[in-house]
C-alpha cells in the first residue's frame, strides 16, 4: 500500500496546527505557526539554533501548551498537559539521544512503560515470550537486524535507532517526531534510519524529521519546514526546492519562499 | 502493513557472543562465585575446623545478618544510590523492638499469647519503613544526593539510639521471649533460621527483579533515569520503594541480631554499612548503577565471612580482615574491569 493510495484514503489531516506561537517571559519563541500534516507524510523540519524547532517539537509531543493557538490531532482539538497524553492520542517521539537504557535488553526497551504482563495467581509477572515476539516483529518489520533479548549496550548506532523506533511502533502511532536521529552515527547506519523512516512512511505514518543535515531531508521528506527566529519561513515540496535555496531561508539571506 | 513484512531477518552482519561471554557466565558474580569457591576450599583443606558442624553454623550465620541488609543495599545500588544509614538502622530497630517488647511485656497486652512480640516486631519493622520513606523521599522528591542524605540518617538514627537507651543495652524481656529467641536465633531442618530468611528473601528478590514490571524500572533507573521518566515510569514511587526496602532488610537483621545476642546493645552494627556495602560491590553490584543481584549479594557476604573466619582458624591476628576485605573489594572491580576492556 502505496502512501499516495492511503492520503487518498483519508483526507483528514493528522496534525493541525493554527497560529501556534510561544513567549518564554518576554522572549518570543514562536509565533503565527501554521502546519498541516496528512498521513504518510514526511516533513522536514529544519532551522538554525534557536529557530524554536525544539519549542514546537515539545508543543507537540505535550511537553509544554502554546501561549497561543490550537492544535488539532485526527481531527480533535487537544491540549496535551505531559507526553503520556501525547502519545495516548498517538504522537511518539524519537529523542535525540534515544531515551534507552543500556544495561536492559532491547525488548524491555521497546516495551518500557508499556510492559505485556500475565497474571499467575494474585501477582502479575513480565511475559517476557511475548514482549521478546513482539518486538522481534518490529525489528522485521524494520528490516532491522537486532536481537530482542541482547542488551543495548552491545548495540551499534542504528540498531538503538531500531530499538527507538520499534518503541514508536508498539501502539498505532500516527504522527511520529524525530529529534535529530542522524546526528551522531556512521554514514552507513544513517542510510539504514532513512530505511527506517520510508517504511514508516509506507505503513501510512506521518513523520516529522528535525535535522541539521541537509542530504538526508532532500532524500527522504516529501515537504520542508523551515522556521526562522520562531516563524515558519518556507512549506514546499522538496521537488519545488533546492538545497541551496533551503540554506537561504536558514540563514536569512532569502526570506520567504 | 502485511506485504511489508518479509521474511525472518537473517542476522548474517549481526554476531552473537559465545555462551560463555554471555549473561551468568560473563558477570562479575560468577568470578567472585569461583573465587569464592577456591577460598573455600583452601581454608577448608589447611584448617582443621572450618568443616566441624559448629563453625559451620556460625559462620553461616554471621554472615546472613550481613547479606540480609546486602540485599536491600543492593537494590539501592542498583538504581544508583547508595543507604549509607544502614548499620544504624538494624541498631535503632533492635532497641526499640526490645523496648516495645519490655513494654507490652506490662500492659494488658501481654495476656494474649504472642500479641507483645508481634506488635514489638511490627513496630520495630515500621520504624525502618519510616526511616527509608524519609531517605526515599528527600532523594526522588527532594533530589537530594543520596550519599549525603543517607549520612545524615546513618548520624540520626545512631544518634536517636544513643539518646533512647542512654547507652544502656536492652534485653528481650517478656512472657513470650522464648519463641522470640527461637525464630530469630532458632533452627529450621538443621539450617540457622536467619540462614533461611536469607535465603527465603533472596529467591523473592530474585523473583522480583527479573520477573516484575517493578524490577524491570530498578534496573532501568540505574541505567538510564531519563528514560524511565519519559517513557511514563512512575519514578519517585520506585525509588522510595527501594530506599523503603533496604531500610526494612536493616531493621529486620538488626532485630534478628538482638535475639542472638539476647540483648540490643547502642553500639549494635557500628560500621556495617561499609561491610554491607562491601559485600554488594564484591558481589557484583555496581556503584554507578543498573548491575547486581540477589545471588551477588549473598556469595559477597559469605566471601567476607570465610575469609574472616579462615583467618581466625588459621590463628592469623584477626585485624587482617579488613585489609583482606578491602583488596578484595578492589581485586573485583579491577578483574571486571579487565574483562569488559577485553570484550570491547
Amino acid at each position: 500500500m502505496s502512501a499516495s493510495a492511503l492520503a487518498s484514503r483519508d483526507h483528514t489531516p493528522v496534525l493541525q496546527l493554527s497560529g501556534i506561537g510561544k513567549e518564554f517571559g518576554a522572549i518570543r519563541a514562536l509565533s503565527g505557526i501554521d502546519l498541516t500534516i496528512n498521513p504518510g507524510d514526511v516533513v522536514g523540519l529544519m532551522g538554525d539554533n534557536g529557530a524554536g524547532k525544539s519549542t514546537l517539537v515539545k508543543i507537540i509531543a505535550g511537553n509544554f501548551h502554546p501561549t497561543h493557538g490550537t492544535i488539532r490531532f485526527d481531527g480533535a482539538e487537544h491540549r496535551f498537559d505531559r507526553p503520556l497524553d501525547a502519545r495516548a492520542a498517538g504522537i511518539e517521539v524519537v529523542y535525540q539521544d534515544l531515551a534507552l537504557s543500556n544495561n536492559v535488553s532491547a525488548a524491555a526497551n521497546v516495551f518500557l512503560g508499556r510492559e505485556i504482563l500475565r497474571k499467575v495467581g494474585p501477582f502479575r509477572f513480565l511475559d517476557h515470550r511475548a514482549m521478546n515476539a513482539r518486538a522481534l516483529e518490529l525489528f522485521n518489520e524494520l528490516k532491522s537486524e537486532t536481537r530482542p533479548k541482547d542488551l543495548v549496550k552491545q548495540m551499534s548506532g542504528g540498531q538503538r535507532q531500531a530499538v527507538a523506533i520499534a518503541r514508536t511502533r508498539l501502539a498505532n502511532a500516527k504522527l511520529i517526531l524525530m529529534d535529530e536521529p542522524t546526528a551522531a552515527i556512521s554514514v552507513r547506519q544513517v542510510a539504514e534510519v532513512l530505511d527506517l523512516i520510508r517504511r514508516l512512511r509506507d505503513q501510512g505514518v506521518a513523520v516529522i524529521l528535525i535535522s541539521h543535515r541537509m542530504p538526508d531531508v532532500f532524500s527522504v521528506c516529501d515537504r520542508v519546514v523551515v522556521l526562522r527566529r520562531g516563524e515558519k519561513r518556507a512549506d514546499k515540496l522538496v521537488s519545488q526546492s533546492s538545497p541551496e535555496e533551503v540554506t537561504a531561508l536558514i540563514t536569512g539571506a532569502k526570506e520567504f519562499a | 502493513m502485511s506485504e511489508n513484512v518479509a521474511g525472518p531477518v537473517s542476522f548474517g552482519n549481526v554476531g552473537e557472543a559465545r555462551w560463555y561471554r554471555r549473561g551468568a557466565f560473563a558477570s562479575q558474580t560468577a568470578y567472585v562465585a569461583v573465587a569464592f569457591v577456591l577460598i573455600t576450599v583452601l581454608v577448608a583443606v589447611f584448617t582443621h575446623n572450618f568443616l566441624s558442624y559448629g563453625n559451620l553454623l556460625n559462620t553461616s550465620k554471621n554472615f546472613s545478618y550481613i547479606a540480609i541488609v546486602a540485599l536491600g543495599s543492593t537494590l539501592v545500588i542498583i538504581t544508583g544510590g547508595i543507604d549509607l544509614s544502614v548499620g544504624s538502622v538494624m541498631a535503632l530497630v533492635a532497641v526499640l523492638t526490645v523496648i516495645l517488647m519490655k513494654f507490652f511485656a506490662t500492659t494488658f497486652v501481654a495476656s494474649i499469647p504472642y500479641l507483645g512480640i508481634t506488635l514489638a516486631v511490627l513496630g520495630g519493622l515500621l520504624v525502618s519503613a519510616l526511616v527509608g520513606l524519609v531517605n526515599g523521599l528527600l532523594i526522588s522528591k527532594i533530589r537530594l544526593s543520596p550519599f549525603v542524605t543517607t549520612l545524615g540518617m546513618l548520624s540520626i538514627c545512631r544518634g536517636a539510639t544513643y539518646v533512647i537507651t542512654q547507652g544502656r543495652g536492652q534485653a528481650p524481656a517478656g512472657p513470650q521471649v522464648d519463641t522470640f529467641y527461637s525464630l530469630t536465633d532458632g533452627k529450621l531442618f538443621g539450617l540457622p533460621v536467619p540462614l533461611v530468611y536469607l535465603l527465603v528473601l533472596a529467591v523473592v528478590m530474585g523473583v522480583a527483579l527479573r520477573q516484575t514490571r517493578w524490577g524491570r524500572y530498578v534496573f532501568v533507573l540505574g541505567g538510564n533515569e531519563r528514560a524511565a521518566q519519559l517513557t511514563g515510569v512512575a519514578v519517585s514511587r520506585v525509588k522510595i520503594s527501594v530506599y523503603i526496602l533496604c531500610a526494612m532488610s536493616a531493621g529486620f537483621a538488626g532485630i534478628l541480631i538482638a535475639g542472638w545476642l539476647g540483648s540490643a546493645p547502642a553500639n549494635l552494627a557500628t560500621g556495617y554499612e561499609l561491610k554491607i556495602i562491601a559485600a554488594s560491590v564484591i558481589g557484583g553490584a555496581d556503584l554507578a548503577g543498573g548491575v547486581g543481584g540477589p545471588v551477588g549479594a549473598v556469595i559477597g557476604a559469605a566471601l567476607i565471612e570465610v575469609i574472616r573466619n579462615g583467618l581466625a582458624l588459621f590463628g592469623a591476628d584477626t585485624y587482617w580482615e579488613q585489609v583482606f576485605v578491602g583488596t578484595i573489594i578492589i581485586l573485583a572491580v579491577l578483574v571486571d574491569r579487565l574483562r569488559t576492556r577485553e570484550a570491547e
